[in-house]
């Protein structure tokens, strides 16, 4: 049983690759009944966590506990109460959406009694009704989508992880998707999520930000917003809008600058102070500002100060 | 080990047979194509083999001599040349395996009751051919040679005195010395080996390839389930080929049947365990399709052709060779085939092949299970 109401105990997890740490010391508690996002670029370690958490990969070093279970020494009760949604959509194509519900209703052990019940409400939560026997392949992504997911719960867990599971799909079957991963967080199952799009981060109860192997920072989403940025975050539209970048990296209180859109995102320590020395600063370097504002920081900025070094983007410009 | 879990892997796989139509055509059609190419195409008989003849005497005994070499099945006489030159040209452009020569003064001197000699030119390109062609040669003129000393003798009133040692030659087990039935019961050893190893190591590795394996194994499945469950359509549809192989060796190239039907069926398990392990053995270790087809050809259909006594006799094989046909499966299953097909042999004489078949198949379906793990990387 979930220990504390946690259904998913990380602690000092560490998976290397030969010289390369893939995951280092990771540490974070997930509660039963939430979703959890793991938010990060490519290469940050979240596949490579979520695979440790489901047994498929053995830490290097460290531990976890799902569903009560320890993933190292109960692989199999750990599988038995999970249920796993890998990046690459990996149900059969050549069989049709029944064989694959079918398929993984018998891998997953559903008595018979309720093997008729389980299918009906996967194909239902699927939106699949009527489309039994059609050839997987040939089903557009967003519902390839959805009938992985129902293969992936018919045993009904109590936790599930979706590693990039809206990867590849348009923004309204992504929307459909998550829909139901708050249904299903609302009877009580954990979501364990992996994403690297920002504004689904926005979708989670709570969120680690990964980098590098590492969690950079964790809390719902509106906390990491106000709480994780180093510094205060500054709008500038100015012209020309390049220049101004380079211009900007070396000046005095200017943290990190960024081009957002048509605009600029400047990280400074005091916003209140620095608005007037940037607009001087950038008016004697001949550029001509439109606009300096205070603005709050969208995740992304949150992600950007906390995963870049200060300067970095110097010297990628140079 | 769960039933249901077996159970669904198994139906899984079979869905994946029927729906890909390469597949079904090699597990259908090609055993029977292998069969029908091996016990037609293969032919180690020699028979009504071409020979050109350059006869310089042309007289009553050079036609006799001539007639015993037509006569024979094993020599077609298919024209008689007026000079040497055409002779050597008929060997050169391969219209005749061998030419005969009979010098001019042949049946002066055969009167006179001195010897004489013919020449046989031979094609010696497939020394085995030219082998066996010079022996056949031999026999018919010697047969020739006696007769005639016999008339020479008699003619001159001696006291003939038949051969006191004589062979009388009965051939056991393939009575008409048909090809044939020495090659047909082996292919069933080609047979497995291309539907257990080539055709396992595919499926497998397609999973690891398509990433398929990854949410197969985040479920409660294990290894034996996955493996067993894998496997078992590949036993079933073995064992149906190796049914099929037999009817077409007993009832179309009436290769005779002498043994147990079942004896035949257990070595036929025993080897698909065996093949079947290594194809799965080779697709866990290779993890991709090409390499995992290449090197279940390598290890299993190669050896099975060449070393397992299926074509080559192993007592011809150089020492070192014959050695290591010992630690081919397909050696003890050929061997296994060729006693019960052609010989009879009952299954308590064929413990020395049973045997090691049975310990390979242990073995290996030891090492397959063994090399797979719920596991990435």
């Amino acid at each position: 049983m979930p220990e504390a109401g946690n259904s998913v105990i990380i602690e000092d997890l560490v998976k290397r690759f030969g010289d390369f740490v893939a995951v280092d010391h990771i540490n974070l508690e997930v509660r039963k009944g939430e979703v959890f996002g793991f938010l990060g670029p490519n290469g940050a370690g979240k596949s490579t966590t979520i695979r440790m958490l489901c047994g498929l990969l053995r830490p290097t070093s460290g531990g976890a506990r799902v569903a009560g279970f320890d993933v190292s020494r109960e692989p199999e009760s750990v599988r038995q109460n999970i249920g796993y949604m890998s990046q690459k959509f990996s149900l059969y194509n050549d069989l049709t959406v029944m064989e694959n519900i079918r398929l993984f209703a018998g891998l997953y052990s559903v008595p018979a009694n309720l093997l008729k019940e389980r299918i009906e409400w996967a194909l239902e939560m699927a939106n699949l009704k009527g489309r039994e026997h059609l050839i997987t392949a040939t089903l557009p992504g967003g519902w390839k989508q959805r009938l992985a997911l129902g293969c992936a719960v018919l045993h009904r867990p109590p936790v599930i992880f979706l590693d990039e599971p809206t990867s590849g799909v348009d923004p309204i079957s992504r929307r459909q998707f998550w829909d139901l991963i708050h249904l299903m967080a609302e009877k009580g199952v954990t979501v364990f999520v992996t994403t690297h799009y920002m504004e689904e981060a926005e979708y989670c109860n709570r969120l680690a930000l990964i980098s590098r192997g590492t969690v950079a920072a964790l809390g719902t989403p509106s906390e990491l917003k106000r709480k994780s940025m180093k510094g205060e975050l500054l709008l500038v539209e100015c012209e020309p809008l390049g220049q101004a970048v380079e211009i900007l990296q070396s000046a005095p209180d200017v943290i990190d600058a960024a081009v957002f859109g048509s605009a600029l995102h400047l990280v400074v320590r005091d916003a209140t102070a620095a608005i007037p020395r940037v607009r001087k600063y950038l008016s004697d370097h001949n550029v001509t500002v439109a606009l300096v504002d205070k603005i709050n920081p969208t995740l992304e900025d949150v992600f950007v100060s906390l995963t870049s070094t200060p300067g970095s983007a110097k010297e990628w410009k140079a | 080990m769960s039933f249901t879990r077996f159970l669904a892997v198994a139906r899984k796989e079979v869905v994946h047979i029927l729906r890909d139509t390469r597949g079904l055509i090699i597990v259908l059609i090609m055993p029977v194509v292998l069969v029908l190419l091996f016990g037609y195409g293969v032919n180690l008989d020699f028979k009504g083999l071409p020979v050109y003849v350059y006869d310089r005497d042309g007289s009553q005994r050079s036609q006799d001599l001539l007639k015993r070499f037509q006569a024979s099945e094993y020599f077609d006489v298919v024209r008689v040349v007026g000079d040497y030159s055409a002779l050597t040209r008929s060997l050169d452009d391969g219209h005749a395996k061998m030419g005969i020569v009979i010098p001019w003064d042949f049946s002066q001197r055969l009167s006179d009751g001195r010897p004489v000699q013919v020449q046989a030119l031979v094609d010696g390109t497939d020394d085995n051919t030219a082998n066996v062609l010079i022996g056949y040669a031999l026999a018919v003129v010697q047969g020739y040679s006696s007769d005639a000393q016999l008339v020479w003798l008699r003619n001159r009133g001696q006291l003939v005195q038949p051969a006191l040692v004589s062979v009388q030659a009965r051939t056991w087990y393939n009575e008409d010395l048909e090809s044939s039935a020495f090659i047909v019961p082996g292919v069933l050893a080609l047979v497995m080996s291309v539907i257990g190893a080539f055709l396992t190591s595919l499926t497998i590795a397609r999973e690891w390839e398509r990433g398929t394996m990854e949410q197969l194994i985040s479920t409660p499945v294990t290894p034996v389930e996955i493996m067993l469950g894998k496997l078992a359509p590949y036993f079933a549809i073995g064992m149906f080929d190796v049914i099929v192989c037999a009817l077409i060796a007993i009832y179309w190239f009436q290769v005779p049947f002498r043994g147990s039907f079942t004896t035949l069926l257990c070595a036929s398990a025993m080897f698909l365990v065996v093949v079947l392990s290594l194809g799965f053995f080779i697709s866990v270790i290779a993890k991709s399709q090409l390499a995992a087809s290449q090197v279940s050809l390598i290890i299993t259909f190669l050896p099975a052709f060449l070393l397992s006594g299926f074509l080559f006799p192993i007592e011809q094989m150089p020492a070192v060779l014959q050695w290591i046909t010992r630690i081919i499966p397909a050696r003890y299953y050929v061997s296994v085939l060729k006693k019960i097909f052609l010989k009879g042999t009952p299954t308590t004489l064929l413990y020395t092949d049973l045997a090691p078949l049975a310990l390979f198949a242990l073995v290996l379906a030891l090492l397959a299970t063994a090399s797979f793990h719920k596991r990435l990387g």
